[in-house]
Parts: structure tokens; sequence; C-alpha cells
């Protein structure tokens, strides 16, 4: 049982939930950049919701299956072609042995997910199968998939085809969109006007923006309190001594461009960050496409952990069992 | 030495002992960040120990941060009364300084540099008052240097040199970062040297390469086979200069699985280095050659 790759599209890697606990090795937690979206696929598909899939960013993937099975496409908003037949997407689809998946041209979103029943068990690096390609780690033998590569999958369960995910529930950021943070790190090496205008100007999602971070552009240039450099920081005021980065950190090097650590981030660095996007937002920072107008919201914490409950009662992946999560999810 | 804490998100906690580098603070975030492991704080799900300060990531779902946070501080009072003694090893790097890869990158890049007109080798040397490229590498490579993080990427080391504030190198990092750098390149940046693990982007200067893998991930190299990763927090790097029959030999000989890197096990004890540097260090390099 295997999927054929006869187009990758743009670029598409295999994904499952990450790989956490060697990020002190510089070898980041990794997985679906919006998880939300693979998770419900896998959930549509009875997969468990750590199995592994595809990413797939502005394009989808052109793929032949080798055996009958059932798949599921969420994420982005992206028209889902069987043998060149339309399909609904966040649905679980029964395909065949020699019918070919398409896509058409994206709508709204970024990534788009592939869940298929049973998985896609290529072998595990450090306990997951997430592709981390600056590493040759995961993946396909450690990189994006190709033209030609065909990827093992697992047996799949029972299948509810035609099982869907309320559309209220498939969340795509506004225009523009919030990107809510929390404040802190080194926030405190702005200026207090620097610090105001940074939340208030409007920034747009550059081009530079891939699984290791996103980059914005189009605001004023950060203000740094005056000092001294510490010794071993580097001269520029944006410049610290190396240390750790946070997902989700919001870097700005020189003071000029932010750029926001994901999944596949840096480990640790000498640039200073100003604070970190709360985790109920990661998700959708995933689905920002270029050129789309941010701004950021600074929020306490407390709002932080109630947008982070927020998320769990959408999808409510603790404590239920698989059925019960169904009932809940399913319109 | 401040300590600070503050809030990456709602589930990061960071905590900068010092906002400059030195000893003092590299093993205080050491002791710190394992104490932080060896009290099991349920909820903690790494924890990444750095320069001058440490990282703990944490499922705020399990503990509330403030709650992280409170016990964070109290096992601070425990970390500075911690010996500061490392059961440590140290590892010979052998060093082609000035290699022709390196030498092809940097050309490749030179308008994204500070000197345009010269290597980063006579510009690193100049602008740390040495009268020669050969002097300079005289001192990146005569005294040890201590493995204060592991990060940026995939197994990097980022090393701090064992001799006194003053005799600390320093350069700062290119203009606007490249966007190439060979495989275990060795890099300088601030006061820190590295060893760039695979090929990718970077700001550091670039003196030489070795011949070493430090990463594989599909572990065919010996000494890489238990683990992916060499370095660790705490290791301690001799820099050994070598010419290019003898990176050609090593490459080789790793290439055949035969190449056994030089190290030992060491023990380092932080009072008894600031008393006595050279000595120290002495004592250090010493223990490479018995293995």
């Amino acid at each position: 049982m295997a999927l054929n790759i006869i187009n990758p599209g743009l670029s598409t890697s295999i994904q499952d939930l990450g790989r956490p606990g060697y990020f002190h090795l510089g070898i980041p937690i990794g997985g679906a950049m919006d998880r939300f979206s693979m998770r419900v696929a896998n959930m549509l598909v009875g997969n468990s919701e750590d199995a592994a899939g595809l990413e797939a960013v502005f394009m989808g993937p052109e793929i032949e299956f080798t055996n009958d099975t059932a798949i599921a496409i969420t994420g982005a908003d992206i028209p889902v072609m069987i043998d060149g037949v339309e399909q609904p997407t966040w649905t679980a689809l029964a395909v065949s042995k020699g019918q070919k998946l398409s896509f058409g041209f994206l709508k709204a979103g970024a990534r788009l997910y592939i869940a298929i029943a049973g998985g896609i068990t290529t072998p595990e690096a450090l306990g997951s199968r997430s592709t981390y390609p600056i590493g040759a780690l995961g993946g396909f033998e450690g990189r994006n998939i190709a033209a030609g590569d065909t990827l093992p999958t697992g047996t799949g369960g029972n299948v509810n085809i035609g099982a869907t995910v309320a559309p209220a529930m498939r969340r795509m950021p506004s225009n523009p969109a919030i990107l809510r943070m929390v404040k802190g790190l080194y926030w405190h090496r702005l200026t207090e006007a620097s610090g105001a205008q940074f939340l208030n100007d409007e920034w747009k999602v550059a081009p530079e923006a891939d699984r290791m971070g996103y980059r914005f552009r189009g605001g004023k240039a950060l203000e740094f309190v005056d000092r001294e450099q510490p010794f071993g920081a580097g001269s520029d005021p944006s410049n610290i001594v190396d240390g750790c980065y946070s997902y989700g950190s919001i870097q700005v090097p020189g003071g000029t461009e932010p750029i926001v650590l994901h999944r596949d981030a840096v480990s640790g660095g000498g640039y200073f960050t100003l604070g970190a996007i709360i985790s109920a937002d990661m998700d959708f920072i995933g689905q920002l496409q270029p050129h789309t107008p941010v701004k950021f919201e600074a929020v306490s914490m407390d709002a932080a952990l109630s947008a982070r409950k927020e998320r769990h009662k959408l999808l409510d992946i603790s404590g239920l069992n698989y059925h019960n999560r169904m009932t809940n999810i399913i319109a | 030495m401040k300590t600070r804490y503050t809030f990456g998100g709602d589930e990061h906690i960071y905590v900068e002992i010092d906002e400059e580098m030195s000893l003092d603070a590299f093993f205080k975030s050491l002791s710190m960040s394992n104490a932080v492991r060896e009290a099991e704080i349920e909820g903690i799900t790494e924890i990444c120990p750095a320069n001058a300060s440490f990282q703990v990531k944490f499922n705020p779902d399990v503990i509330h941060p403030d709650d992280l946070l409170a016990r964070i501080k109290t096992l601070e009072e425990k970390a500075i009364q911690a010996e500061k003694r490392l059961n440590t090893r140290i590892i010979e790097i052998p060093v082609y300084y000035q290699d022709p890869w390196t030498h092809e990158t940097l050309m490749r890049f030179r308008e994204r540099h500070q000197d345009p007109t010269g290597s980063d080798l006579e510009y690193a040397a100049r602008i740390n008052g040495f009268d020669s490229v050969d002097d300079f590498i005289t001192a990146h490579h005569s005294q040890p240097w201590f493995v204060s993080m592991v990060g940026f990427v995939s197994g990097l080391p980022f090393l701090y040199q064992l001799v006194e504030r003053e005799k600390q190198l320093e350069v700062p990092k290119y203009l606007r970062p490249r966007t190439d750098t060979p495989k275990l390149t060795v890099g300088y940046g601030g006061c820190f040297s590295c060893i760039y693990s695979v090929r990718g982007a970077g700001g550091y200067q670039m003196f030489g390469i070795t011949p070493m893998p430090i990463y594989d991930p599909e572990q065919k190299v010996t000494y890489l086979q238990d683990f992916m990763v060499l370095f660790r927090p705490g290791d301690i790097v001799k820099w050994r200069p070598i010419d290019r029959a003898e990176y050609d030999d090593i490459c080789q000989q790793v290439e055949d699985g035969t190449y056994i890197p030089k190290m030992a096990n060491v023990e380092f004890d932080l009072d008894t280095f600031n008393q006595d540097i050279a000595k120290t260090n002495a004592r250090l390099m010493e223990a490479l050659n018995g293995a």
C-alpha cells in the first residue's frame, strides 16, 4: 500500500505532530504548521491524531493511489479533484486503486493537509516522521517529496465515508489577520514609543515565509533604549548574547523586519525578541499568504490561556475517546 | 549578574542569568537548568541551556505559567550553592585554516562583509590587533574552548574560549547573512566560535573547515552511531591546525569508518580555573596526550 507521487506541487512534506525533546540540540519540534487541520484530517480517516500525512504549500500535489482507501483534505481552501471530479474538503472521501488526486488553484489560506487511512509509514527519526530538510531528518529520505517517490502507507481502520466538519470550525485568518502576542523576552530593549508603534503599525507577510519563520514588512523601524552593548552580544542594538528562541517568538534583526519563528525554528541566536505569538494563534500563521496585512495585538497571559482553552474546546483532544471526539466534531 | 525571568508566549519561560557573556554566567545557567531537570516538574517538555541563559518549554494545560515560574525561582538558590565543577570531556577538533572551500564562499559573498577587499581572517586579525593572520590563528587554537550552547541548527556548537576577558577574540557577524556556508565550517561571531554542522545560511566569519563530521542523521559515522549529535553543553574543545594532506587523510578515514576522534574525560572546576588559567588549561590539554 502506497502513494505514488506524480507531481509534488511546490513544496510538499511529510508531517505529523513533530519531535519534541531535541530543541536543546538545535533540532526543532517540526510537524504540521497548522496542527488543527492535520489533526482533523487524521480523525476523519480514523487515524490517531499524530499519524503522518502531507503538508503542501500554495499548490497541491498530484498523487496516484495503489489501493482502495480513504483520504481527507483540510487546511487551505482549494478545489480537490479525484480523477478530475471535484470533491468536498474537510470530508472523509473514499478512493479506489488507480485513482488520481489533484488540486485546482488556491482560493484562501496557504497550507493544505492530506491524511490517508493508516497514515504514511516512512521510518521515524527521533520519534517522528516529520520532515526537517536542513538536518536531512525524517520525511522521505530526509527531504520533501519529489516526483516518482512511492510513499508507504499503513492499514486503515473503519472510516465513516462522508463524515465532515462543520464549516464554522474551519477557522481561517481574518483580513487584516490579528496575531495575538504576549509581550516579554527582550521587549524592554524597545523605547516605549517604539513598542506602541510596533503594535499600531500594519505589517504585510513578506515572500520570505516558510516553516522556519514568517517575515513581515511595512511597519516603522524599531528604536532601542540606549545602552553600552554587553560583552559577547555584538555591536548592533538588536544583538544579544546568543540565547534560545521560543517557538512563536518575534525577532527583529537590525530593528527593521519582524520574523516570527515557527515549527522548524532555529533553536537560538543573537537577535533580541520582543515577545511571542500565543500558542492558540500559531496554526493561523501557517495559513497566511504573502502580502496578507497583519497586526500584532498584545494580550495578557490570562487572555492567552483562555484562547488556548477555546482552541481545545474546538477540537477536544484531551481525555475523550475517539468516538466521543468524532461526535463532538462531526456536524 | 542579575537573573531576569520572563515569558515567551504561553508555553516558554526564559531565564537570563546575565546580559553579558562570562564563564560564571554559563556555569550558573547550566547548574540552574540541571536543577530544573532534576526537579522533574510535571508539565515541562523541554529544557534548553544556552550561553548565559536558558529556556523551559512547558504545557500550560498541565501547570499554570505563574506556578512554574515560582517553582523555577526557588531553584536559583540551589544553583548558586552548587559546586562549579563539571565532569566532562575534552575533544580535539582538527581544523584546516584558510581552506579553499570557505575561501571560495567568502569571496562569493564579499559585498556582504565589513571589508570587501580582504578575507575574513585578515579582517579578524586586524581588528583584534594582531600583526599577522598566523598570529591570530595561533590565538584561536592554542587555548581550549567551552561548548557553551548547542543549537541554532542540528547539533551546532557555540564555543567560548577559556582565556581572560582581555584575551577574548571578538568579531562582528557579516553585515548581511550569507545564504551559503560549507558544511563543517569553523566560524566566528561576537565572542563565540562555532562549527556549522550542516551546509546553509550563516552570518559568522569563516576561518577554516574541519574534516570531522559532528552531526550525522543516518548515523553511519562510527563515533555518531549511538547518537547523531556529537556535542553537548559543557564539552571542552581543543582545535588542532592541520594542512591539506592531513585534511584529505582524515576525510578518507571518516569515509572508511576508521577515524577515531581524540578525546579524554576531564574534570573542570571553575574556581581552580580562575585561580590559575594557564595551569588549568595545560592540565586539560595534557589529558589529550594520553588519549
